[in-house]
């Protein structure tokens, strides 16, 4: 593409994460900015089909976070459509975006992913939560990671320590979701590892090392820029590096994603990556992991993010589809 | 997820520590203040509250769209044609001269009896309860604050690293016993109390008023003990059916300074509010205003004199009063109807119902069902420095219609009832009545829910 692409960003919504949506919206539209592009940014509304199928758009970046952005549903209308958009497409973002579903996937693609449990509140309702609950400690032990199977930004998550602890953790967590994860917790360093597939096909950036004080990498932790320490590169022996790297490829491939995605991990004292989830949208805000790691790789973020914006026009045509039901 | 520190972090191959980035160079240089301004997840649930999909609440916003804005917008014209070398200039650091004049007669309904010269202008009353705390607390003087009380005046005394210390309200406002017994233990613990924060009209967040017989003995306690009393009165001449209990002020003009504001009764937008104090008191203010500020908005000062000047604002301020008082009613009747369980307040003017919950709902941790219900409300901790409240929500009624209100508060009252079935499976009550056929479990103690 030689002219500037004319490019609309999606951001806002009306998930939990609306806010970070936005912050990831306006960085990804300035740098597009800077690069020289045409950049309409809009939130999902009533007008917004009218404008895609108005001309004048020859891209779409989604930045939605959270339900609807992350579950394929918007790129879904963006297929109907015919709008070449930035990320990957509807079937591999649903089974990204439900972390069970996605935990085995990438059990199938051979990482190693924490023991879990998804269950919806209805379960323990009727099989009783106390029998349900000690059965889950029984087999896991503690400590034990409670959060909505679907979801980011760490909304609704709990580090449970103690058996007494249990049972708000659930409370929270069923407070932004139908469904719950009950996973083993997993011991070691935590890092994102961000995969950009351009030209030339996926390569993996060096991973995000994250350590927040206080030790949990919530909410705050995320988006309060001081309240994290990160490491680019990740203080990982090489083996264990190269390890996290090939994971995030394998999930890239395993999920059949396309021009960016970002794989977190939790690296354990032997150098083994183990799998928590893969996000088809990270967040692109200050703090966030994937400006973090393509910076420290030397990218350009205008560059890169218009590199994007072009392959996305230019792969309009092979763009897979969903199939139909 | 956190990294467990016990030697899972690995060195690199050849390498020592080096430092991470904390994304922030400053991050070692803020001032100790600052520790508790932090971006939490329940500001960000509440930018879903903009979208036009949900009922908030939550936001004390006026409806302006009940102003003549017209005519507003016409006295803005003329203000600018007219007056413009005067209305864009500097002006003076006590606040212009006409608008303070007027002032006085806009808190007579309140007995405020003062001199325009008592009157300091600030940019809102936000300011001057910055302004106020500023001259008045150093770090770790007590303030008195009710329980609960407005979360701006309470991020004000953080800011300036006070302790506050909540004392509790029923329908009747604050309660006098409680005060003084809170006064006499802090004296016993030869801790300094500076003031006494306090809104005695359709409170925010209680939706109370506090009554004519307690005014004078709340007043008469803090004189006896030194402290003073603090009086903010945003929603005073918002009453639905009666004129205004004589104020605070009034019983004891020296030992209170009085804060009005044209927010409520006129609009957010021009940022203009006021003090009253006694007289070393304002000249203090002034001096703490002009460094902070140099002056308030000539532009904003003018056009609301212009507007009180021009208009006939006390029929305005009826009419948003009407407004309110039929959007209260829309409130406590869908509470009443829809939600049975909770109980609340009643209130008699302004803009807010307190409303608590069954036991055991946390209306925080409930905060994000109630988003994605598409409907918004201020849970009840954000009303206290000490972590109280988990139990209350405040509704804000002032501005979605009335049809709004009922589908808010239906929407509200699904989530309390599926927050209460989850109680139901992971509450005590729910633990002991299921599985006991196993011979361990987690109810032992008791889960700690709240």
């Amino acid at each position: 593409m030689t002219l500037a692409p004319r490019v609309l960003v999606l951001a806002g919504g009306l998930s939990h994460e609306r806010d970070v949506s936005l912050r990831s919206g306006r960085r990804v539209a300035e740098a597009l900015r800077d690069a020289g592009c045409a950049v309409l940014e809009r939130d999902v509304d009533a007008a917004l089909i009218d404008t895609l199928v108005g001309g004048g758009i020859d891209v779409v970046w989604p930045l939605l976070h959270g339900a609807s952005g992350e579950d394929g549903a918007v790129r879904d209308v963006f297929e109907l459509l015919g709008v070449p958009y930035v990320g990957s497409a509807p079937a591999p973002c649903r089974t990204a975006w439900d972390k069970s579903v996605a935990a085995s996937v990438a059990r199938a693609a051979g990482l190693a992913t924490p023991e879990a449990v998804a269950l919806p509140h209805g379960t323990f309702r009727e099989l009783g939560a106390q029998a349900v609950l000690a059965a889950i400690t029984e087999r896991m032990g503690l400590p034990l990671v409670v959060k909505p199977a679907r979801g980011g930004s760490a909304l609704g998550v709990n580090v449970v320590r103690t058996a007494n602890e249990l049972p708000r953790a659930m409370v929270e967590c069923f407070a932004y979701g139908d469904v719950a994860l009950v996973q083993r917790y997993v011991a070691g360093v935590e890092v994102a590892v961000t995969v950009l597939d351009l030209e030339g096909g996926p390569r993996a950036l060096l991973a995000v090392e994250i350590v927040p004080d206080g030790g949990f990498y919530g909410y705050d932790a995320r988006y309060v820029a001081g309240s994290t320490e990160f490491f680019c590169p990740a203080r990982l022996t090489d083996g264990a590096a190269d390890a996290a790297a090939a994971a995030a490829l394998t999930a890239h491939r395993a999920f059949g994603l396309r021009h960016l995605s970002r794989t977190d991990l939790i690296v354990d004292a032997d150098g083994r990556p183990w799998f928590l989830e893969v996000n088809v949208a990270p967040g692109m805000t200050e703090t966030s992991l994937l400006p973090q790691a393509a910076e420290a790789a030397g990218e350009d973020l205008s560059r890169l993010y218009r590199a994007l914006v072009e392959q996305a026009a230019g792969d309009q045509t092979a763009a897979p589809r969903t199939v139909p039901a | 997820m956190p990294e467990d520190d016990d030697g899972m972090t690995q060195q690199p191959v050849g390498g020592g520590r080096a430092a991470g980035s904390r994304l922030d160079r400053w991050v070692d240089t803020y001032a100790l203040r600052t520790s508790g301004m932090t971006a939490s997840e329940i500001r960000a649930l509440f930018a879903v509250a903009s979208r036009p999909e949900v009922v908030s609440l939550a936001g004390g916003m006026p409806y302006l769209s009940a102003l003549p804005l017209d005519v507003v917008a016409e006295s803005l014209a003329r203000l600018v044609a007219e007056r413009g070398a005067v209305a864009l200039q500097y002006g003076s650091g006590q606040g212009d001269p006409g608008l303070r004049a007027k002032i006085i007669d806009v808190m007579a309904p309140q007995q405020v009896d003062a001199h325009p010269d008592d009157v300091v202008v600030t940019t809102g009353s936000q300011q001057a309860l910055d302004l106020v705390t500023r001259i008045f607390v150093d770090p770790g003087d007590v303030v008195i604050a009710e329980a609960p009380s407005y979360v701006g005046a309470l991020g004000v005394f953080r800011a300036y690293q006070a302790e506050v210390v909540h004392v509790p309200l029923d329908d009747d406002g604050l309660v006098p016993e409680a005060l003084e017994a809170a006064l006499q233990s802090l004296r016993a613990q030869g801790r300094r109390v500076k003031l006494l924060y306090t809104v005695p009209n359709h409170h925010n967040p209680a939706g109370v008023t506090l009554s004519a017989e307690r005014r004078p003995r709340i007043v008469e306690i803090a004189r006896r003990y030194g402290v003073l009393v603090l009086e903010d009165d945003p929603y005073g001449l918002l009453g639905f059916d009666a004129d205004p209990l004589p104020s605070l002020h009034s019983h004891d003009p020296e030992g209170v300074v009085y804060l009005g504001s044209f927010s409520k009764t006129f609009a957010p937008g021009f940022r203009v509010g006021w003090a009253v104090a006694p007289h070393a008191v304002r000249e203090k203010l002034v001096l703490a205003s002009e460094s902070a500020i140099l002056c308030p908005s000539a532009f904003s000062q003018l056009a609301v004199a212009t507007y009180l000047e021009d208009h006939d604002w006390k029929h305005q301020v009826g009419v948003f009063r009407d407004l309110y008082r039929e959007r209260a009613d829309a409130t406590l009747g869908a509470l009443a109807d829809l939600v049975p369980s909770a109980r609340w307040t009643t209130p008699r003017g302004g803009f807010y119902v307190w409303v608590t919950l069954p036991p055991g709902v946390n209306a925080k941790a409930m905060l994000p069902r109630a988003v994605t219900a598409r409907v918004a409300y201020v849970p009840g901790t954000a009303f206290f420095a000490d972590g109280q409240g988990r139990r209350s929500l405040r509704l804000s009624y002032c501005y979605p219609t009335s049809e709004r209100i009922r589908e808010g508060v239906r929407r509200l009252a699904s989530v309390i009832e599926a927050e209460n079935e989850l109680l139901a499976t992971f509450g005590p009550g729910g633990l002991r009545a299921a599985g006991t056929h196993r011979g361990h479990g987690v109810a032992s103690p008791g889960p700690d829910l709240s």
